[in-house]
């Protein structure tokens, strides 16, 4: 439609060239050709939800992602939105289908704001490991969805043993600026477009630390120190600045189109503050430096991943609106990870800054509420006061969902949401409970106990143990 | 004398400390490892460093310091299965901080890992932290599809981490066995069979390393590591394979026919499910990856969570370990949780508690040969014992006393200085450094 629009508008001017020729002294001051706007959503979503029936879950426990619990409570399911939150009294609308929910929980779907399934799939083989473009330090161009395998078995297990229904797939942190993130609905697709969360902010992964200067220092190039990141960073946006400027001018006044560049396309849309900044970084001084950067150049930085010293800084993210994205107790696998306490998130929660629980991870992926559960009991054990598991709670939805910029749409039991929503078949915070349903704007995408309904990908059909997430 | 008597007389004068204090835990809710449920009310009672007694009914012995562990659990400590844990500070990215893997070494079999293991590193400290007071130590393969000799240690506060030496040889005969033998799994097991005939030969010498015994001329390994290979071939030191495929699961049973006296061990066994009966028929045990449920690769692709729990049903000996982790091992308690969680899950097969408890404290030390020695509240085993918060399969709960061999565990770490040194942020009169 762009392509046409623009072809059109050519030919407009053309036409208008050539009626006016022979009269050049009555023509008027030359005016640009006026500017054309770029489709900056080129590979739409395609995601359409499932057909659902109208559902009441009643007699559960319901933690509803912001902080909220209600016992022996009642939600309300239709048309793939969340209709109603509330005690035992609220009344059920007829025709509804009622799920008893006595001895259960109901809670949010869960969101894992930083997992690469599909671009590091099962089985982890050469042939499909697409998730680190490592042949330049700088590729903001490379879009992970363009390297996401929708067959992924990952998908299913997050799904079904960890409740995740919504995620974010990142590139890798070999680079600096990795590329384009793509958020996911967890409902199997046959394309990647139609499992694209619609609506969902791109995010732009970037990383510091160990692993740029690694990969690239080892081949002999730039960044080879710390430093290094920080000064091709800073170049990086330099060139950025540069080029938002040149499209601004073509917008504000036409002319002839500036070259485009992938790249700088992204890093454009980050200072426009239409891409969100995904920033790995796992040291406090590094985190400091990430956000002078920020400054610098006029960015905003939605959250540091694996920030693994966020508690060491947790003021400074609270002042800068900074989320802190975090494991509850990996430590050690390497030097940046030297310093990590299980305390952190709560100690980040505790600050006032946001935080939440991450994967980065396929096993991991499938425990975040174990996560969440292991990092509550750690700050309540340290005396870290005005913890609950509705606070927990929002580590897993409500935070993410705001750092991925869809809280409007997901993340939490309001009405007018999607209705993403987990069954418990006990406390979710227990290690002896599991999902029991998960539903996802309002369809049943799993249920424990209807052996069909459960996800099994290409890959797995017809193989010894088919699909087995049991 | 021998280098390796002369090895085991200096091991036998360094042994762990033990404390002689008598120590009564009473009113906990006791669980012994044994494969039991947790049992409310229990006594425990520890002497000279070794479990005296345990359970409900159990007199407290005069004179006995008594530590009162009402609501709380007691029980042995968590035996890792299978790990690399003392061998790494670090595990990526910083040398020095990393002898798992002797990754240009000229020997293999031969090696034992006892002088990589460092009772100083964090990781040590950690898991003692969280309720881990034994684990089988193994280093990952390199050049050879032998990796060298395991050992089991202890995790206390100590210089003197070894509770066995040389309790095993580990061998690769999976996809990584592939790898270290040039790209085929049927020249890995070439490979193992040619090494024990290598031992077979050195097996006739009195003195397997003496060079002046003369060797065929078609030797492949040096003579140091086809000695090591020696007790291996006789069963007198346990093989410990590592694969994970179904068909290589049936090849390492094949093994028996042609060595018969081979102690085998296997770790892994994702797909260990599809060959359940076979495996329980052998005998031999296995160290299984718990949670494995993901196709991670073209031998784990049957990868179910009912793995441990189908090959249990069967009759397999089945306890719990990670392979190539030198970290995380406490996480094995809430792996065995999960395992447990499967039993309200249709159609999954899960563990009961007891169980699940006794397939990461007992179960392991029962494959290696050390059932009632240790993660055992047996009477006579070492008194490793950890009293929890709570039920220690919810990882919710954490080791509050922790005794190794009898002697208290100190429970800070790096971890625990940073959180109170960051604990508050605002600006003090000093920086936060002369906070300690």
């Amino acid at each position: 439609m762009v392509l046409n629009r623009k072809i059109g508008l050519v030919a407009g001017a053309a036409f208008l060239a050539l009626s006016v020729s022979g009269c050049a002294a009555l023509e008027p001051p030359k005016k640009n050709a006026p500017a054309i706007h770029i489709n900056e959503d080129p590979y739409p979503s395609t995601y359409r939800p499932y057909p659902g029936v109208p559902t009441a879950i009643r007699g559960a426990t319901v933690f509803d992602g912001e902080g909220g619990r209600i016992d022996n409570g009642t939600v309300i399911l239709a048309d793939g939105k969340v209709q109603a939150v509330g005690g035992p009294d609220l009344p059920i609308p007829a025709g509804t289908q009622v799920v008893d929910g006595t001895g259960k929980f109901v809670t949010p779907g869960i969101i894992d704001i930083h997992s690469h399934l599909g671009d590091y799939p099962s089985p982890a083989v050469e042939a499909n490991s697409d998730g680190n473009e490592l042949t330049d330090p700088v590729h903001p161009d490379v879009w992970a969805e363009h390297s996401v395998w929708p067959q992924d078995p990952g998908f299913s297990r997050a799904l079904v043993n960890g409740g995740v229904t919504t995620l974010q797939i990142l590139p890798g942190s070999g680079d600096l600026f990795g590329g384009r993130s793509v958020v996911l609905k967890n409902v199997p697709g046959r394309t990647t477009q139609d499992m694209k969360f619609p609506g969902a902010p791109y995010g732009l992964k970037m990383a510091c630390g160990e692993n740029p200067k690694r990969v690239f220092g080892s081949k002999g190039k730039m960044p080879q120190t710390r430093m290094g990141n920080i000064a091709l960073a800073r170049e990086t946006w330099i060139k950025a600045v540069a080029y938002k400027k040149k499209w601004d001018d073509y917008y504000a006044n036409g002319g002839k189109m500036p070259d485009r560049d992938l790249s700088m396309d992204t890093l454009k849309g980050v200072l426009e503050g239409k891409i969100l900044v995904q920033n790995h970084c796992y040291r406090a001084d590094e985190m400091a430096n990430m956000i002078d950067m920020s400054k610098e150049f006029g960015y905003h930085i939605t959250a540091f991943h694996h920030a693994v010293e966020a508690y060491k800084i947790a003021d400074l993210l609270r002042e800068n609106g900074i989320c802190a994205v975090m494991w509850a107790d990996w430590y050690g696998f390497k030097m940046e990870a030297y310093d990590a306490i299980p305390e952190n998130i709560a100690l980040v929660q505790n600050a006032g800054a946001c935080a939440m629980v991450h994967s980065d991870d396929p096993n991991g992926i499938q425990r975040l509420y174990q996560e969440a559960a292991k990092a509550l009991a750690d700050g309540q054990r340290a005396g870290i006061p005005n913890l609950s598991e509705a606070v927990a709670w929002e580590w897993l939805t409500s935070n993410p969902a705001r750092a991925l910029g869809i809280f409007d749409k997901t993340g939490s039991l309001k009405p007018g949401k999607m209705a993403d929503v987990l069954l418990w078949n006990g406390d979710p915070f227990s290690i002896y409970s599991r999902p029991e349903r998960v539903w996802i704007d309002g369809a049943v995408m799993y249920d424990a106990n209807d052996p069909k309904h459960r996800p099994v990908s290409d890959f797995e059909l017809g193989q010894p143990g088919e699909g087995d997430v049991k | 004398m021998t280098v390796r008597s002369a090895l085991a007389a200096l091991l036998l004068l360094t042994t762990a400390p033990v404390s002689a204090e008598t120590i009564a835990f009473i009113n906990g809710t006791v669980a012994t490892g044994d494969g039991s449920g947790p049992v409310q009310g229990g006594t425990v009672v520890i002497r000279d460093g070794r479990v005296v007694a345990a359970g409900q009914g159990v007199q407290v012995p005069a004179g006995a310091k008594v530590i009162d562990a009402n609501g709380k659990w007691v029980t042995p400590g968590i035996v890792a299965g299978f790990s690399n844990l003392g061998l790494a500070g670090v595990s990526g990215g910083a040398e020095g901080a990393n002898d798992i893997r002797a990754r240009d070494g000229l020997f293999n079999a031969a090696i034992d890992v006892v002088p990589a293991i460092n009772p100083n590193y964090q990781p040590i400290a950690v898991n003692r932290a969280d309720g881990v007071t034994r684990a089988l130590v193994a280093p990952d393969t390199a050049k050879s599809i032998f990796a060298g000799q395991g050992a089991v240690i202890d995790t206390g506060a100590d210089m003197d981490p070894i509770t066995k030496a040389r309790a095993f040889q580990f061998v690769e005969l999976g996809q990584t066995g592939a790898d270290d033998a040039g790209g085929s799994r049927a020249s890995a097991h070439v490979l193992f069979r040619n090494a024990l005939r290598e031992a077979r030969e050195l097996a006739g010498f009195s003195n397997p390393t003496a060079v002046r015994r003369e060797r065929s001329e078609d030797v492949l390994l040096t003579r140091f590591d086809a000695a090591a290979l020696v007790p291996v071939l006789q069963g007198k030191q346990y093989l410990v394979v590592h694969v994970e495929r179904a068909s290589d699961i049936l090849d390492v049973i094949g093994l028996r026919q042609e060595f018969p006296a081979l102690k085998i061990i296997i770790v892994g066994a994702t797909e260990g499910w599809l060959v359940a009966d076979r495996i329980a028929r052998s005998g031999i045990p296995v160290i299984a990856s718990p949670v494995n449920d993901l196709p991670a690769s073209f031998e784990e692709i049957a990868a179910t969570q009912s793995n441990v729990g189908r090959m249990l049903a069967a009759g397999v000996k089945v306890s719990i370990g990670m392979v190539g982790d030198s970290h995380m091992l406490f996480n094995e308690r809430q792996y065995a949780g999960n395992l447990v969680a499967l039993t309200k899950i249709p159609g999954a097969t899960g563990l009961s508690w007891g169980q699940a408890f006794e397939a990461i404290t007992s179960g392991p030390a029962k494959a290696i040969g050390m059932g009632g020695q240790i993660g055992s509240l047996t009477p006579g085993a070492h008194a490793d014992v950890v009293v929890w918060s709570g039920d220690p399969l919810d990882p919710r709960n954490a080791a509050e006393q922790v005794f190794i061999d009898g002697v208290q565990q100190p429970l800070e770490t790096h971890q625990t200085r940073l959180r109170e040194r960051y604990r508050y942020l605002p600006r003090g009169d000093l920086p936060e450094a002369y906070r300690h």
